[in-house]
């Protein structure tokens, strides 16, 4: 399966990264991906390191096992990288997109990642878009922009649709959330 | 028309339950099987169903509140995982014995203790002398075809037994994949409408059901029970292809994947059969003659056919993820040699007992049971009868 595109999200118990792999995985769906997308189960803890997976393909997909040997790896929040190794398994030719305000050559050199390395403040711009640090919907947008898995016009109209249907008893947030990931997309830096 | 979606294993089912609409659920959550019942208490609050739910206490109330439901003649439903199966033990074999077409998906996580939430076989394992049919699923897909399927399988006259639809805890459950799913008049027309013949609610033919069974005839019924068994065989094979017209997805009791010419050969139930289909391919393009048996009939056995599959393989490995206990390999293993004695094959049948408690296997582990498969052939020798695969030593 040459085509097959794996991903990694690293966030905290509470902050979405299950939401975010559920949702991109929706969504190429939607674009007639075969995909899956499923978070690492563990003792499930407000804070804690978590683990969600996706895997994309124009292919039927048939492994079930872990995805281990990640090419997009996407941290959602940066003191992770203080107690998680996020290389672990990305090729050298692989894509790490890191929520920090620190600068992408910083982050670069303390990754020691030779492949690609983007850096985007999702705290600040959730913040400022919808009042409170949410990383997941910025880092969507930030992922997109690095590489390209899918064209991102289609991917906001998806996106807002999924937004609706999710949040149909409380559609305030929705704005905020299409804002700070159109942002994110735009302020993500290599 | 169907429709591709982008669902977890247990959303599809609840979208399979809602489709069906039984008459009566009485379930109760348990990880990983809490989403597909949650999703449809939801529908039932919506008013997207007419079915009765009934909240119970207990796995034990969840099927006995269903064997009373189906013996009065409705359509019920249940499902359940792990420790609850095990809670419900008695009475699944009152809803067997009963002759009852319940059909109950089953979530597969492995039995505490120690405590543990993922995925293994050993709840639906212990179940298999049950006297319930056993399909099993490699993904949400074929979960949800086996789950409306089931139904028909359960309710066909000369079957009246229960079915346990398995699908693996949260590598199946709890992930998100592609799939279609039908028309919901194309799922109702499938199914029809549940007449049973005889019925507890049939004030016009006033029966018993579940009297005391002594030496005079419990062992006929056991016996009707063991003909139905076997006369399902047919009855799967028959709606399986009145399904394909439907669907165009071909099921059987097992699906042979580049089987026709291999020299090795495993045997795995469920999400790892996907795997193990990475792994052939791989096999393949190095030039190994590798192929996979997925059994989705686990009962009724399908002895037979299964022997006439591997009866020209050189080697096989049977998967296990359940450990019985026995000193002498898991339950498939047990099920796949005793066939192939029986034909007299001249194949070696080795067994690796894997995954225990979600223990994840790889596709390159895969092929490491392969690889052992070859040196089987070329020394002649087994080292190793019983492997248990992945374990730290």
């Amino acid at each position: 399966m040459a085509n097959l595109t794996e991903i990694r999200w690293h966030g905290r118990g509470g902050q979405g990264s299950k939401t975010a792999s559920i949702l991109l995985g929706k969504v190429a769906a939607k674009t007639g991906k075969n995909i899956q997308a499923f978070p690492e189960y563990g003792p499930e803890r407000m804070g804690a390191p978590v683990l969600a997976y996706n895997r994309i393909s124009d292919e039927p997909i048939f492994v079930h096992c872990q995805v281990t040997e990640p090419s997009i790896v996407v941290v959602l929040d940066p003191t992770l990288l203080e107690v998680v190794d996020v290389t672990e398994g990305v090729p050298a030719d692989g894509t790490i997109i890191v929520n920090t305000e620190v600068e992408t050559a910083k982050i670069r050199e303390k990754l020691g990642f030779e492949g690609g390395v983007y850096t985007v403040d999702a705290y600040g711009i959730s913040t400022e878009e919808i009042g409170a640090p949410f990383p997941n919907t910025p880092m969507l947008g930030a992922l997109i922009k690095a590489t390209d898995l899918l064209d991102f016009d289609g991917f906001v109209v998806e996106v807002e649709s999924e937004f609706k249907k999710k949040f149909a008893h409380k559609p305030e947030v929705v704005e905020g959330n299409m804002n700070s990931m159109k942002r994110a997309y735009q302020e993500v830096k290599q | 028309m169907s429709s591709k979606v982008a669902l977890t294993g247990n959303e599809a089912l609840a979208q399979a339950m809602r489709q069906i609409n039984p008459d009566v659920v009485a379930a109760y959550p348990i990880t990983p099987q809490t989403a597909m019942v949650q999703t449809f208490s939801q529908f039932v609050a919506d008013g997207e169903v007419d079915t009765e739910y009934v909240t119970v206490e207990s796995e034990h109330s969840a099927m006995s509140a269903t064997v009373g439901a189906s013996a009065a003649g409705s359509r019920a439903m249940t499902a359940t995982a792990a420790n609850g199966l095990a809670l419900m033990w008695e009475i699944l074999y009152i809803a067997s014995g009963t002759r009852l077409p319940i059909v109950m998906p089953v979530v597969n996580r492995a039995l505490s203790g120690p405590i543990n939430i993922h995925c293994d076989h050993s709840d639906a394992m212990g179940a298999r002398d049950s006297g319930w049919i056993q399909l099993y699923a490699e993904n949400a897909q074929e979960a949800y075809d086996n789950a409306i399927q089931a139904i028909r399988i359960s309710e066909h006259k000369d079957v009246l037994l229960p079915t346990m639809v398995n699908l693996d805890g949260f590598i199946t459950s709890h992930a998100v994949e592609s799939l279609e799913i039908l028309a919901d008049e194309d799922v109702k027309e499938f199914v029809g409408e549940y007449q049973p013949e005889n019925y507890l609610l049939n004030a016009d033919n006033p029966i018993a059901i579940g009297p005391l069974d002594l030496q005079d005839f419990y062992f006929e019924h056991k016996m009707q029970q063991a003909v139905a068994m076997g006369d399902a065989k047919q009855v799967i094979l028959d709606i399986a292809k009145e399904y394909k017209e439907l669907t165009a997805r071909e099921y059987g009791f097992f699906e042979s994947y580049k089987l026709d010419d291999a020299e090795v050969a495993i045997v795995a139930l469920n999400s790892t059969a996907g795997t193990a289909k990475a792994a052939v391919n791989n096999l393949r393009e190095a030039g190994v003659k590798a192929g996979l048996l997925k059994i989705r009939v686990y009962r009724p056995f399908p002895a037979e056919e299964i022997a006439d599959a591997l009866k020209d393989i050189k080697a096989v490995a049977v998967l296990d993820r359940a450990e019985s206990f026995s000193t002498n390999g898991g339950p498939v293993f047990a099920d796949i040699r005793s066939v192939l004695y029986d034909i007299k094959a001249n194949v070696e049948v080795v067994d690796y007992i894997y995954g225990l408690g979600g223990r994840d296997i790889k596709v390159e582990e895969i092929e490491s049971i392969f690889n052992d498969l070859q040196e089987i052939i070329k020394t002649g020798q087994v080292e190793n009868r019983i492997t248990h695969f992945g374990v730290r030593q």
